[in-house]
């Protein structure tokens, strides 16, 4: 199936106030899609729903045709905004619980990518600097064979260093068919490796669009249009 | 390789833009064989997407080829590859005659400030 997360209508309140507002949204496989949009917005409410964190109002989400559910779960990798790590666990015990939670947990491939950090397996977690920290979880992430991944605010607070890593690690490890989609307000950061944007905006998607496609319309970048749109 | 991007015009035409240059100048020779899509994506920090229609756009201007299941390799046409040298050529003079004019002087002139500074480097 060429679309792997299709969304119907969707809504979400918490109580009286409504967070997501007829969200239609289809994601095709083998691309890097950004998920922007200012803080409270909606976006990681959205994410959320994606991943079955949360159930909607009403709507409709499907993950390669099937609801969400324990398959769905299987097909998506996240990385949620705040780490979720036990930090009295070591960096080997850490992945040998990931190696045990999923079935398409690759440990080979983490402890490579481990190794070209130069980190110590040995290592205690509560022990690692944050950007460290960052990098482990996304590391655990990208190791996953999925077929979606879903980062929420990879970039927040992490330097520029840091960031290259990131964006490095999702370049060289999302295969051809799977596709990711990060949120972001740092768009600077990110744009060049997204094929298309989302703009979210009080719970409502206002723009979606292929990245060069609107840079030639707009002869601005990403950011500029972002900004332009979204002034406060 | 080395790429340098703005964020404001499209990222593929960039792209094209600096292959063109490393097979222009000879950084990338006729016959060369260009990196992979992964490869480059990495390199140049792009998506592999865009890496792909950047790769399509230079097949077709007749500056790369593919070799079935081996992978992309550099024209080994050197008069197209020299064709698209003097297309360079042309709109770096252009640009610098235009900006000598917008600042008052004659074509001709332009042409004797060249003479004069051009052999200093």
């Amino acid at each position: 199936m060429k679309e792997i997360v299709k969304c119907k209508n969707l809504s979400k309140s918490f109580g009286e106030k409504r967070v997501l507002e007829n969200i239609e949204l289809n994601i095709q496989r083998g691309k890097i899609i950004g998920l922007l949009g200012k803080n409270g917005m909606g976006k990681s409410t959205l994410i959320k729903l994606i991943v079955g964190l949360l159930t909607p109002n009403s709507g409709e989400i499907t993950v390669d045709g099937k609801k969400i559910g324990v398959e769905s779960k299987k097909k998506i990798s996240y990385l949620p905004e705040r780490t979720y790590l036990d930090k009295t666990m070591k960096i080997e015990e850490t992945i040998e619980f990931f190696d045990e939670f999923y079935d398409n947990f690759d440990k080979d491939k983490a402890f490579k990518l481990l190794k070209d950090l130069n980190l110590d397996r040995n290592t205690r977690i509560s022990k690692m600097s944050k950007g460290m920290q960052e990098k482990l979880q996304l590391i655990l992430v990208m190791s996953r064979e999925a077929d979606l991944y879903i980062l929420d605010e990879p970039l927040g607070g992490v330097d520029p260093a840091t960031r290259d890593y990131i964006l490095d690690t999702i370049l060289s490890n999302f295969g051809k068919d799977s596709s990711v989609l990060i949120s972001t307000h740092l768009i600077a950061d990110i744009e060049r490796i997204l094929d298309e944007v989302i703009f979210i905006e009080n719970g409502k998607i206002v723009l979606t669009s292929d990245t060069d496609t609107l840079r030639e319309e707009k002869n601005a970048s990403i950011d500029e249009i972002f900004r332009e749109m979204f002034k406060c | 390789m080395k790429f340098d991007f703005d964020n404001v015009r499209p990222i593929y035409l960039q792209l094209v833009e600096q292959l063109e240059r490393y097979i222009v100048s000879g950084n990338l020779k006729p016959g060369d064989k260009l990196p992979s899509v992964r490869e480059l994506a990495i390199s140049s920090k792009t998506n592999p997407n865009t890496v792909q229609k950047a790769l399509t756009e230079l097949e077709n201007l007749g500056l790369i080829y593919t070799e079935r299941t081996n992978g992309k390799y550099v024209s080994t046409d050197e008069t197209s590859i020299q064709k698209h040298g003097e297309k360079y050529a042309k709109v770096l003079t252009e640009k610098y005659l235009d900006d000598m004019t917008k600042l008052g002087f004659t074509i001709e002139q332009a042409k004797d400030y060249l003479n004069k500074f051009g052999g200093i480097k």
